[in-house]
């Protein structure tokens, strides 16, 4: 069942320049577990869209089939949702978004999804450069069937019933950077102040951004042998520096020490500013950025913040110079070449 | 992509051939059962599997009619030459819209491949593209509440909108999920089975939407033949060789699916029907026994699966043969 929440609220509520409350930016009420990751995701999607002065009803949400994938019913009323098949929700945002660029496309998507059935679609939708925000809720298991491995459990790993994981994961964030993402971060469900300027950074970047969020599962992989787990990861986490994400026509006014910090540049002019930690790492390098990610891994950290970013990426809409206009606004004039042009091409039959 | 396209207000279509049909039957269902308009072209190749690529035959006439787990069925469209193929494509796009729901351009190899004589394309600028039931802004903006699967108009087709059309009206969640009125998750198995039902009363609108089949009657003792598809000309070419041998035949040729009432009637004109087929397993004859209650002995099969296009003598050898048992032995029993 789905749930609306009491539609009363606090008179005096934080406003944003659209007159809306963090309120309008909500969903029907999570029936996901207490705890469950993924609803600290929902809140920090709701963060950034009010920070952000979002239109909800410009934004498409898409997922698959997870618990990941019933998500977009929790946040944004006021978008269209689409719950897909498993998996294949890319398929399903690329055709949305070519047939209207002037959505905001979210797509919410789990581990199951996009690292096992789905990991197909999942590639050939960064391949494409479509131009949309991919989240990835990444807690190691299947939680809709009680608590198999997923693909990206780590060898390590046991699960509930202290089973081991026999095989190695795949880790998202690094497919996707060799496939060209041109933006990759990851985090943590647990950790809103970075998660946030992350989304935010994202949905203002115009290709595809992948968030690979680690997002525990409380009821099947938040136990002590698990490598997915809030302990695990808030023990094992290792940001690649402090990012914030600064508006259009806004100062930066982080307090790195001067020269530690790299600015990105956004496509509509906003920045994304990074601590730099480690030389060893530069965000706009996809060879480095790989490498100490794997050098991480190796030390049995995880490697969080802004992984990779390319500021000169092209979209898909760019890629095949597709029309402005969304294809629902075109016309049948527009549309529709005609008898005439026909007659021309029987000619040419003839 | 094409149904993310077409829930996004655009005109989607895929071509593939029976395995692109098996491969993408989960996402046919979801189509169905979330109504997103969506067209696709079946060129059907020989079966089962990968079976013969580079050969003709209809074996996908049920995979495509009930194409899907759950109790599904789809608009099909038969064409029967290249001319048939350009009209029914422009006619699949408004029915995909009318009828929000996937509609079938069930086409095969011989047309999709081999070179055809048929009569010159048209195109008649007067007629406008059916969009069907969209609300847009102003539409909302006089609505109280919207419901995308309130049945407002009792036909079985609710009123959709696009994503991005007004700010607090007409967003929705489309799933494959049971879902009530308000496009709201629901177990409630009564609202389940009211949803079911009203896409049956979809489907029965779609009944008188779809082309109706070209009938042609040529005397009292005829036997009936039932065709479709690219058995056309051979039917045609057969039916003037059997008259020659005193054998007269009326024919009927299938266009669509669901079927219309001239299709019943005409199967009960008849005490004996050839269908003609290019399957093994007379799909059209079970589909048309399935939906009707239509006696297995009127029904007489037909088939031809070799691969190659069907042959007017092939049908010639076929029909004589049988009506001369037919005529001998009047309560012989087909197969």
């Amino acid at each position: 069942m789905s749930f609306k929440k009491p539609i009363n609220h606090h008179p005096r509520l934080e406003v944003n320049q659209l007159g809306l409350t963090r309120r309008d930016y909500e969903g029907a009420i999570s029936t996901l577990c207490a705890g469950c990751g993924h609803d600290s995701i929902s809140a920090c999607i709701i963060e950034a869209c009010f920070q952000l002065n979002i239109e909800a009803y410009k934004v498409a949400k898409l997922s698959g089939i997870g618990c990941s994938s019933k998500a977009p019913a929790y946040f944004l009323n006021q978008s269209h949702g689409f719950n897909s098949v498993h998996g294949r929700m890319p398929s399903v945002a690329t055709g949305a978004n070519c047939a209207n660029g002037d959505l905001l496309y979210l797509g919410i998507s789990g581990d199951g999804d996009s690292a096992s059935i789905g990991i197909g679609q999942f590639i050939h939708a960064i391949r494409r450069q479509i131009n949309m925000v991919y989240f990835v809720e990444n807690n190691g298991t299947y939680g809709l069937t009680k608590g198999q491995f997923s693909a990206t459990n780590d060898l390590e790993s046991k699960n509930k019933y202290g089973e081991d994981n026999l095989f190695k994961p795949i880790d998202l964030a690094s497919m996707a950077i060799q496939l060209g993402a041109s933006y990759v971060a990851r985090s943590f469900s647990g950790d809103r102040d970075q998660l946030i300027p992350l989304i935010k950074g994202a949905i203002q970047h115009k290709g595809f951004a992948l968030l690979d969020i680690i997002s525990p599962c409380v009821t099947f992989n938040n136990h002590d042998t698990s490598t997915k787990s809030y302990d695990y990861i808030r023990n094992h986490n290792e940001a690649v520096g402090k990012t914030d994400f600064v508006p259009l026509g806004e100062e930066i006014t982080t307090s790195y020490a001067s020269g530690s910090s790299v600015e990105v540049n956004l496509h509509d002019g906003s920045k994304i500013s990074l601590e730099k930690v480690n030389s060893k790492f530069d965000p706009t390098d996809q060879g480095k950025s790989l490498s100490y990610i794997r050098e991480k891994s190796e030390e049995g950290k995880l490697l969080t913040g802004l992984l990779y970013f390319d500021e000169n990426s092209n979209d898909l809409h760019e890629t095949l110079n597709l029309t402005k206009k969304p294809l629902n606004q075109l016309t049948q004039q527009e549309l529709c070449p005609g008898e005439e042009i026909l007659k021309e091409i029987n000619k040419g039959l003839s | 992509m094409a149904i993310g396209a077409n829930w996004n207000g655009a005109r989607g279509f895929t071509a593939t051939s029976g395995p692109g049909i098996s491969l993408m039957s989960e996402f046919l269902g979801l189509a169905y059962f979330a109504e997103i308009p969506l067209v696709v072209f079946n060129v059907q190749r020989g079966g089962p599997s990968t079976g013969m690529p580079t050969r003709t035959q209809q074996s996908d006439v049920l995979a495509c009619a009930y194409a899907s787990h759950g109790d599904t069925k789809h608009v099909l469209l038969f064409p029967a030459d290249p001319k048939d193929c350009f009209d029914f494509s422009a006619k699949a796009f408004d029915l995909a819209d009318q009828l929000q729901t996937p509609v079938f351009v069930v086409s095969d190899l011989d047309m999709g491949m081999n070179d055809w004589v048929c009569e010159k394309f048209e195109w008649d600028d007067t007629v406008s593209y059916n969009k069907g039931k969209v609300l847009d802004y102003e539409a909302l903006e006089k609505i109280e509440s919207f419901g995308r699967y309130l049945d407002s108009d009792n036909d079985g087709i609710c009123y959709r909108t696009y994503p991005g059309t007004h700010p607090e009206k007409g967003a929705y969640f489309t799933r494959g999920t049971s879902h009530d009125e308000y496009a709201r998750y629901t177990e409630d198995g009564n609202i389940n089975a009211q949803t079911l039902t009203r896409l049956m009363r979809k489907f029965r609108t779609a009944t008188d939407l779809v082309p109706e089949p070209i009938i042609e009657i040529n005397g009292e003792d005829s036997c009936g033949v039932i065709y479709y598809g690219s058995s056309k000309p051979a039917v045609l070419e057969a039916k003037d060789i059997l008259k020659t041998k005193n054998i007269n035949l009326d024919l009927m040729q299938i266009r669509s699916f669901p079927f219309n009432l001239d299709v019943w009637e005409f199967i009960a004109n008849h005490d004996r029907i050839y269908v003609v087929e290019q399957n093994r397993d007379s799909q059209m004859r079970t589909l048309i026994m399935a939906e009707g209650g239509i006696s297995a002995e009127i029904l007489r099969p037909l088939v031809h699966f070799t691969g190659d296009p069907i042959e007017a003598s092939y049908i010639v050898n076929k029909i004589s043969e049988r009506e001369v048992n037919y005529k001998s032995h009047k309560n012989i029993k087909e197969r």
